[in-house]
């Protein structure tokens, strides 16, 4: 269980960017945090991976307080990171130097063939392309197996096709260990497709705004009306967090109104 | 032997275009570079020989070898050459020492920095060969001095070189060193060494290049030996031929010094994502 109490950022240059973020998030639920620019979200994923440390508040995963980096937290960041003099293979062990050389091989080895990527274990990340450069970090924060795996944005900067392709492949290397997953994303599809919970937040400070409960069986079709009923829900929290007027249940003709 | 080599070359075109292709970027390449030198000494060579000059203040290449053998035929030029290389070598070390060392606690740690910084900045700002006068009155006119300045124009490039590439790693690639609890001397020995390393050569090689040109300036101030002492010794004497000497094997120590850091450390830099203009050379 991750609990997240009252937690608040300001940041010694005086920006409030965050303020009394309350959640609970048990073990192995997938949550996705969305908001407009300056909503503090990447604020609240560096907190919890113990980065940045929060002002206010504080933040337990199983009754251990976070204030630094912990080994039962990963993350995964917007762009890949990978260590550009380690081969792919090294750069998915670096989490692993404590163990002995043949069971971090045997790791390694087994992550290399989980990402499919197992013909590339001697590459430079320097040949990689974007899409298998950010599997080659799924890996390296997968391979401790932490209890939570944060991601800040992590497919962004891909393009659709791969950004789907590794959703995708996300959820199935989800589905081996359950680790918690807190997602910051503002791709309303991504977090619809991925989250069991999507939290709304709104900015100046950010704080928590809505909080929908996807409820869709996995695996998600991207195309069935339940889908997209969710993804309306959620695209009203926002409309709404950002304060635009949108009344509760809009019919489309009136949504036009507010611009 | 080669027949059989030939045949089977013949059977598959394609091997033919890459081997001869390959055998173009071993050898032809760095001929390419000896071409111009190559051209011009010819030439002058040949000025000379038709009596188009008399080559007196510009001997031709050939009297330059000759006086080259002939220093070498005498054994001097083996105790100039080690007496120069013994100079830089110390002078580069020392330099190479102390400005790592300095650069890395400048680059580390902040409060250093603002401590150390602007006193090294200010000394460097000093010509170095201004020190001459100082350091021969301090460490007297023989080997001390000498190598004392060397040092001295090996280290402010080596300081600023490892402090500026201390202070440009990337923010994020140690970001990924936190996350992964690196401990203070794991994050230096597996994040931020690496990430310096390719700037820490470029320093190097600078430093090693203004050893070059110090050790001259301190064979000039007194030495009884030494390639800037043949080129002294040349002048007052009027032989240019042993001064294009001294300079030609300046030249090909310096070179070969140069191409020893790059020898050395290429296997540590294969991973270097590097525009090279012009292809892999």
């Amino acid at each position: 269980m991750l609990a997240l109490d009252k937690v608040g950022k300001t940041y010694p240059n005086g920006v409030h960017a965050l303020e009394r973020f309350t959640a609970q998030i048990p073990q192995g639920e997938i949550v996705a945090i969305i908001g407009g620019s300056g909503c503090g979200k990447s604020t609240l994923l560096r907190a919890v991976a113990g980065l940045d440390r929060a002002s206010t508040g504080s933040i337990r995963i199983d009754n251990i307080d976070i204030n630094a980096p912990h080994e039962k937290i990963g993350i995964i960041f917007q762009e890949p990171r990978l260590l550009p003099w380690l081969s792919v293979a090294d750069n998915i062990g670096f989490g692993l130097s404590e163990l002995p050389v043949a069971a971090r091989r045997e790791k390694v080895a087994q992550a290399l063939a989980r990402v499919g990527l197992s013909d590339k274990a001697k590459a430079w990340p320097r040949e990689l392309s974007g899409g298998q450069a950010q599997r080659v970090a799924i890996a390296r924060a997968l391979v401790p197996q932490p209890e939570v795996l944060l991601l800040d944005e992590p497919f962004s900067a891909l393009d659709a096709f791969t950004r789907r392709d590794l959703q995708d492949h996300l959820l199935d290397l989800w589905a081996d260990t359950r680790p918690t997953l807190i997602l910051v994303t503002h791709d309303v599809d991504e977090a619809v497709v991925l989250a069991d919970r999507v939290l709304v937040m709104r900015p100046r400070p950010g704080r928590l705004f809505a909080e929908i409960d996807v409820g869709l069986a996995r695996p998600r079709d991207r195309a069935s009306p339940l889908f997209d009923a969710v993804k309306r829900r959620v695209l009203t929290a926002l409309d709404r967090s950002l304060d635009r007027d949108v009344p509760d249940s809009a019919p489309a003709e009136t949504v036009g109104a507010w611009w | 032997m080669t027949m059989t080599l030939e045949t089977t070359a013949l059977e598959r075109p394609d091997a033919i275009k890459s081997a001869s292709s390959n055998r173009w970027q071993r050898f032809a390449r760095p001929l390419l570079g000896i071409l111009v030198p190559l051209t011009l000494a010819l030439a002058w060579e040949a000025a000379v020989w038709l009596g188009w000059s008399n080559g007196r203040l510009v001997p031709p290449p050939s009297r330059v070898f000759a006086t080259i053998m002939e220093l070498t035929r005498s054994g001097e030029l083996w105790r100039h050459i080690t007496t120069t290389l013994w100079r830089v070598a110390a002078g580069f070390g020392l330099g190479t020492v102390a400005g790592t060392l300095l650069g890395a606690v400048s680059g580390y740690w902040g409060i250093a920095r603002r401590l150390l910084d602007p006193t090294v900045q200010a000394l460097r700002a000093i010509p170095s060969i201004a020190w001459v006068p100082l350091f021969i009155l301090w460490l007297g006119i023989f080997e001390t001095s000498k190598v004392a300045l060397i040092a001295v124009g090996v280290f402010f490039p080596v300081y600023l070189g490892v402090m500026g590439a201390i202070l440009s790693v990337d923010r994020k690639i140690v970001e990924v060193g936190r996350t992964f609890r690196l401990s203070g001397p794991a994050m230096i020995r597996r994040i931020l060494l690496p990430a310096v390393l390719p700037a820490y050569v470029v320093a190097l090689r600078v430093g090693l290049g203004l050893g070059w040109m110090f050790v001259v300036a301190a064979e000039f101030m007194g030495a009884s030996e030494g390639l800037g002492y043949l080129l002294i010794d040349g002048q007052q004497l009027g032989k240019p031929a042993q001064i294009l000497a001294a300079i030609t094997i300046f030249a090909l120590l310096g070179k070969t010094t140069d191409w020893l850091i790059e020898l050395v450390t290429a296997p540590l830099l294969r991973w270097q994502d590097a525009f090279r203009p012009g292809g892999e050379s």
